[in-house]
């Protein structure tokens, strides 16, 4: 279980990132953490990380404190981050160094198949797409089985086709080791086609506003029922979350609910 | 057939599949002997313009002349004397250079404390002409090898210097968090992060290095040699031999060239991932 015991963040300048998170994760669970920019989400992932420490609070995996990098604790940037020296099997295979080589590389070409880039062990980064390359990455967090994987808004760089075919691999992914999931996305759509539960935060300072749990029946797809309705509940929490934080005149301001996200 | 491919093919218009042939024949050979082109040009303008007394080729001997000194400064072995001396100088200053420039660059980049330390002294070192440097160093060390190699030493060091420092400054903070999110120690971090990202500027300021050593081989033996290519120039200005001088600088191009080459070929190993980046933009 992945616990946040009022979580605060407040950096060297003054600026409150986070303030007064509680947060329980089930071991597991996907949880999928929106909310309009600026509300700290990136922030508490590195926390969670271990990258970043908190202010206040603390974080704790099944009981273990994480202050700084856990070994449980898997991440996936924003960007692939894949090291240009090392090709995608080495980048894959970044963090088992440890391991044996003839472990490493069974482990290695076995993400790599779940990612559907078994044939492009030996090629560079540079080579790759986009899509490809953060398709490395997120191999890269799983092969060292963490515990819990971080995404910190992972595709929000792709088109939306190579985005949902990435979904489909992340879940397969899941599907293996099925580890706890914290994914931060600014895509409500994307939210509803992965999490068990959705986490709705809001700005100044970042703090927890909201929560829907999702009972949709997996693989999901935009098309399938419920999907629309699921969105609309998450879209609505999005909105009251900023709702009480904006003036009278923006309030009288009829915009579109969707406009800002 | 047409007849306008015909009459445009001229007098040899009966070869136009020939003609197709030739013109293949040109796209096939690779576009950098096109730099051959021009010197070879005028060499052999040169040639022709002395053999036809059209010029005396006494300042400017022709080509022809300059390969006969180099010919017989090879069979009498001074050449290899020469080349010999001026590479084991150019080898020793760049050594001591270089691995000066590499330690204090690699500590200037790494440690904020050490940079200010350390930085405005060479900053300020720098921008001293480095010649200036010579008549201390003669002072200092003498006239024979030790203040050639000095001075040699002086010239490599701040572009390797400057280049290390530049490049740890900049490597990419994003890049080292992903080791620490794995966990590296320090040690790995520098091995499988750090070194490899500074590689390629480093050999970058390594080969700009070597191109100064050259340059300042030529001036440390301007002041005083009695072996070396630029105490061949030197003799050659004083006994109005410009053959000997035009043969000491082709023998400059030619060291400078493998030795920047060299180091080319024993660094490729480390940047197989750069030569996918070049061929690729």
């Amino acid at each position: 279980m992945l616990r946040l015991d009022r979580i605060g963040k407040t950096y060297a300048d003054g600026t409150a990132a986070l303030d007064d998170v509680t947060l329980e994760v089930r071991a597991g669970e996907i949880v999928a953490i929106v909310g309009g920019s600026g509300c700290g989400k990136t922030t508490l992932l590195r926390l969670l990380a271990g990258l970043d420490r908190a202010s206040r609070g603390t974080v704790s995996l099944d009981g273990d404190p994480v202050r700084e990098p856990h070994p449980g604790i898997g991440i996936v940037f924003q960007e692939p981050r894949l090291l240009p020296w090392y090709d995608v099997a080495g980048n894959v295979g970044f963090g088992i160094a440890h391991l044996p080589p003839a472990l490493r590389r069974e482990k290695v070409l076995h993400a790599l198949d779940l990612v559907g880039l078994a044939d492009q062990a030996k090629r560079w980064p540079r080579e790759l797409s986009g899509g490809q390359q953060q398709r490395v990455s997120i191999a890269r967090a799983f092969v060292t089985d963490p515990r819990v994987l971080l995404l910190d808004e992972p595709f929000s760089a792709l088109d939306a086709l190579t985005r949902s075919s990435l979904h489909g691999h992340l879940y397969r992914l899941w599907q293996e080791s099925r580890p706890t999931v914290l994914l931060v996305t600014h895509e409500v759509s994307e939210a509803v086609a992965l999490a068990d539960r959705v986490v709705v935060m809001r700005p100044k300072p970042g703090r927890i506003d909201d929560e829907v749990t999702l009972e949709l029946a997996r693989p999901r797809r935009a098309a399938s029922p419920g999907f629309e309705a699921a969105q609309r509940r998450i879209m609505t929490a999005l909105d009251r979350s900023l709702a009480p934080r904006e003036n009278e005149a923006e309030r009288g301001r009829a915009e579109p609910a969707t406009a800002w996200w | 057939m047409s007849d306008a491919a015909l009459a445009a093919s001229g007098p040899r218009g009966a070869a136009a599949p020939e003609r197709d042939g030739a013109r293949r024949g040109l796209g096939a050979p690779p576009l950098w002997l096109l730099g051959f082109v021009l010197p070879v040009a005028v060499a052999l303008l040169w040639e022709a313009a002395v053999r036809l007394g059209v010029a005396q080729g006494r300042l400017v001997p022709p080509p022809s002349r300059v390969g006969a000194t180099l010919g017989a400064l090879w069979t009498s072995g001074d050449l290899q004397v020469h080349a010999a001396a001026t590479l084991w100088r150019v080898a020793v200053g760049f050594g001591l250079g270089a691995a000066a420039g590499l330690a204090l660059g690699a500590l200037s980049g790494a440690s904020r404390l050490s940079r200010a330390l350390l930085d405005p002294t060479l900053q300020a070192l720098r921008s001293i002409p480095s010649i200036a440097w010579v008549p201390l160093f003669i002072l200092w060390l003498g006239i024979f090898e030790a203040s050639k190699v000095a001075l040699i030493a002086v010239g490599v060091f701040f572009p390797v210097y400057l280049g290390v420092a530049g490049a740890i400054l900049s490597v990419d903070r994003k890049l080292v968090e992903v080791g620490r999110a794995f966990r590296l120690s320090a040690l790995a971090t520098l091995r499988r992060i750090l070194v490899p990202a500074i590689l390629p500027e480093t050999v970058t300021a390594l080969r700009s290095g070597l191109g100064l050593g050259f340059m300042f081989v030529v001036a440390a033996e301007f002041m005083g040699a009695s072996e070396g290519l630029g105490y061949l120039l030197v003799d050659g200005q004083q006994m109005g031999k410009p053959d000997a001088i035009l043969a000491a600088i082709l023998c400059f191009a030619v060291l400078g060239k493998a030795c920047d080459a060299l180091l080319v070929a024993a660094t490729r190993p480390l940047l197989r991932c750069q030569d996918v980046a070049r061929d690729r933009l």
